[in-house]
Parts: C-alpha cells; structure tokens; sequence
C-alpha cells in the first residue's frame, strides 16, 4: 500500500537554515546540506526547502543549497519561496529540485501553473495554498503571509489550479501556523475532498498526534511539518512509529 | 573502465540521475549525453525520463536517438526509468501513441472506477510517494534489497506487459501493476531508485556491477 507521507520543511535565509538553530544533535545546524541528510537517516519521505530570503541579490543562493542537497541527499526535495515564472522552475529543476512549489504567482497569474506542468509535467508542479477561515466551512486564499485576502475560495482554487496541472497541492492553514494545536482538519478534509491529486497539510503541528490526525481525520496524503522536528522535540523515525501505531501506512 | 551513458532527450532534469549514479559507480564514468554515438560507445545505459510520454517519444525522433536507443536496448546493461520505461513497450494510452515497441504491451492510465483504498477512501493520481514492490522472482537488480522494500513512485500511467514472463515486480495501487520488466540484458522500472534512498542507491550499484547473460 501506498505509504501517507511525513516531510520537514526547512527555512532557509541566504542559504542557512534559520530555524535549526536549537537541533542540538547537528555539529552544523545552519547547514542544509546537515540538516537534509538528517532528516533523510531518520526516514523523511521528502525534504522541503523554503526560500525566505528577503533580497532579491540572494535569490541564486537557493539554487546551490539545491546543488548541494542534491548531490548528497537521494529522496525527493521541494523547493518553494519567491517562484515567479517558468524560468525559475526550470531552474530550480536543474540544480536538482524534484518539485518546485508555486504560491503567489500562481494567483497572480495563474497561467504560470498550466505553462509550467506543460513545460515541466505536473508531477514536478506543487500549488501553495494559503487559507484562512472567513465563516463556518468557508476559507479564503490569501498571500503576503495571510495580509492579504485574495478573495478566492479556498476549495475552487484547489479545484482550478487541479485542472490548471499542479500535480499536488500544499495546503496551509494560516489560522493554524505557528499556534501547535493541530491542523485545521476541516480545511485539510474539505480540499483533500474536493480534488483528485495530493494533498500535503500545513500549519499547526505540535505534536505527533497532530500528524496522525492531519491523515486519518484531514484525509490529506502528506503531512508538513517544521518545529517539532528542528528543535528537536521530536525525530521523523518517532512521528511514523506513532502513526502506523494508529494504523497509518507509513515507510519505516 | 566502465562508461555508463544517461541518455538525455531534452525532457527534464536528469541531474538527480546522474548525481545518484555518480554516488554508487565508483571507478564508472557517467556521461549524460543526447549524442547517439556516445550512446552507441557505452558499456551500459540507463533510459531515464519524466513528464509525457507523447513529448519524451517526440524528442528521442528529434535528436535522432531513436535507433541508438534501439541498439543499447539488443546489446547491453539498459536500465529504463519511469517513463523511460513505458516507452519500451508497443503503445500508449497517453497521446495514442506508439513507444519502442521491444515489450509487447500497453501502457494504461490508472482507471478511475478502480482508484479506491480497502477503507473506501479515493486514492489520488498521480500515484505519488513510497510504494511497496513485491519482487517476481530472483534477478541480480534485486541484490540486497529486501522484497516489498518501499521505492519513490510519481506516475500517473503503468506498464500492462502482454507477456508475464518479463514481470519482474508488482505493486498494488487500486489494482496491481507491474513496476518493473527484466529480459536479458534490459531492466526497467516504473519507480525512481534515484529517488528512493537506500533501496534505490542498491539497485542503481546492482545495475552497475550486472553482467547480464545473453
């Protein structure tokens, strides 16, 4: 059986990891290169980079932290942050990313998304969505860190940017980022639903329950998740023996 | 020396091979290269590829790889990936399509009437992430690797071989399907062993000490 899928997400700034700081068993800790093959000895399905680099001088550093992980690292890695056009992803492509997340672009423009899947195939194509809940059952997509309301429905724009060729969808709650009390597991179920590709949850997680539940309840085929795992709380080997615990397919 | 070409049609990023090939081969030279002579001069092969197959067929006839393809896949260690799989065999549901036609068969979409998991849950395509792959019988690819050992799977389209004997491994997703065909001195998979971490890195060692016997 297909396994459901764990994946830390790394922040990275001018090609360090900036939330790594406290994961005591690392010599470097704000290496990417440290941090991935960490992760990938405790059995991480995939590796997520996020770009947080604030100046656009620094944009190509990310493309040696590819480089780099790619190199030494043989799982598949995801790289999002600052994509704007089918030039950036063929880019990152290069440098050895499997798949490269489209957020703001993608609402902006969301032709970036079909020209893209064509150029590249959907499979290496992951849609961003960020969403907030706006009434009971109803989310909307917002961008610039949930500042701003883009005025779609969460729900049709998984649907659309599906139909566009995004070969997978990276769903965040941006009620839930940051607080560590779980998914939003009726945003995560209602999207999951409502399409027939992937769905990875994000936002929320403080502990490894949360995770089993983002599966079992949220229906989603992947889970995201970055503090727990970078500060140490806890390892990826100990988040897939509590999930298959609760009767999860995982690769252990 | 051993002279393992990665044959590049235009179509994706190849880098990921290369690099994990590069990881195992020790004394090997891997060469990514569209040139069919550099194909023809290797001592083994490998046939990657990734997004359409339509497109991945189109772009082999461009460069004019088509028949160095041909000739590796008769003569020496072939090792096709993903879609460098499907096009080994007659035809594709993809694009109606014609591939290579050196398998008899067809490469099917997964029916969505039969996506469905045991819980009644929808099961998702593309079919993406860690699979099982049950191993039909001995090869020497399979060195090391334990049976229903888990490989990195991104595939919406799967190999139904018209003759069994070249099954080399099954995985279930909705029905079973046959993730990997060996014969000869050609074995291709439906999976991503440079994806796959461990697993995959020993079949990708495996590929390169094989000596196949013809």
């Amino acid at each position: 059986m297909l396994a459901k899928r764990i994946i830390p997400c790394l922040d990275v700034n001018a090609g360090r990891v900036v939330k790594g700081v406290n994961f005591v068993e690392l010599r470097d800790a704000g290496d990417p290169v440290e941090v991935a093959k960490r992760y990938d000895e405790q059995g991480a399905d995939e590796i997520t980079f996020l770009d947080i680099t604030a100046s656009s001088d620094d944009r190509d550093i990310i493309l040696h932290v590819v480089e780099q992980v790619a190199e030494q690292v043989f799982i598949p890695l995801t790289v999002g942050g600052g994509v704007r056009t089918v030039d950036d992803v063929r880019r990152l492509l290069n440098a050895g990313a499997d798949k490269v997340s489209i957020n703001t672009a993608a609402v902006n423009n969301p032709r970036v998304v079909a020209d893209a899947s064509g150029k590249v195939g959907s499979q290496c194509i992951v849609v961003a969505i960020d969403a907030k809940q706006t009434s009971p059952g109803k989310w909307q997509v917002f961008t610039h860190g949930g500042r701003n309301n883009t005025g779609l429905d969460a729900i049709e724009w998984a649907q659309t940017v599906a139909s566009l060729g995004a070969g997978e969808i990276l769903l965040t709650s941006m009620d839930r980022d940051g607080t560590k009390i779980g998914f939003d597991l009726g945003l995560t179920r209602a999207v999951s639903d409502a399409v027939r590709i992937p769905v990875i949850a994000s936002g929320g997680v403080g502990t490894l329950e949360h995770l089993a539940e983002g599966v079992s309840e949220g229906r989603a085929d992947a889970v995201l998740a970055a503090s727990i795992f970078h500060f140490g709380q806890h390892t990826v080997r100990e988040a897939k023996e509590l999930m298959r615990a609760r009767g999860i397919e995982v690769r252990l | 020396m051993n002279k393992i070409a990665v044959i590049d049609y235009g179509m994706g990023n190849l880098r990921s091979v290369e690099k994990a090939i590069e990881h195992v081969s020790g004394r090997s030279e891997v060469i990514v290269t569209c040139d069919p002579g550099v194909v023809r001069g290797a001592d083994r092969v490998v046939f990657p590829g990734q997004g359409a197959m339509p497109d991945c067929i189109r772009e082999l006839e461009a460069r004019g790889l088509h028949a160095a393809v041909l000739e590796a896949a008769a003569s020496k260690p072939f090792l096709g990936i993903c879609i460098g799989q499907q096009m080994l065999f007659d035809h594709s549901e993809e694009g109606n399509v014609p591939g290579l036609g050196v398998f008899r068969g067809e490469v099917r979409r997964f029916p969505e009437a039969l996506m469905f998991a045991a819980d009644g849950a929808r099961l998702k395509v593309p079919h993406m992430g860690w699979n099982e792959v049950r191993q039909q019988g001995a090869h020497v690819l399979w060195d090391g690797i334990p049976d229903d050992a888990r490989f990195y799977f991104v595939h919406s389209y799967y190999v139904d071989p018209a003759e069994r004997a070249i099954v080399a491994a099954t995985t279930d997703y909705g029905l079973p399907f046959t993730s990997a065909v060996a014969r000869a001195n050609i074995f291709a998979v439906q999976f991503h062993p440079e994806k796959s971490a461990e697993a995959g890195l020993q079949l990708l060692s495996n590929f390169i000490r094989w000596q196949p016997s013809r």
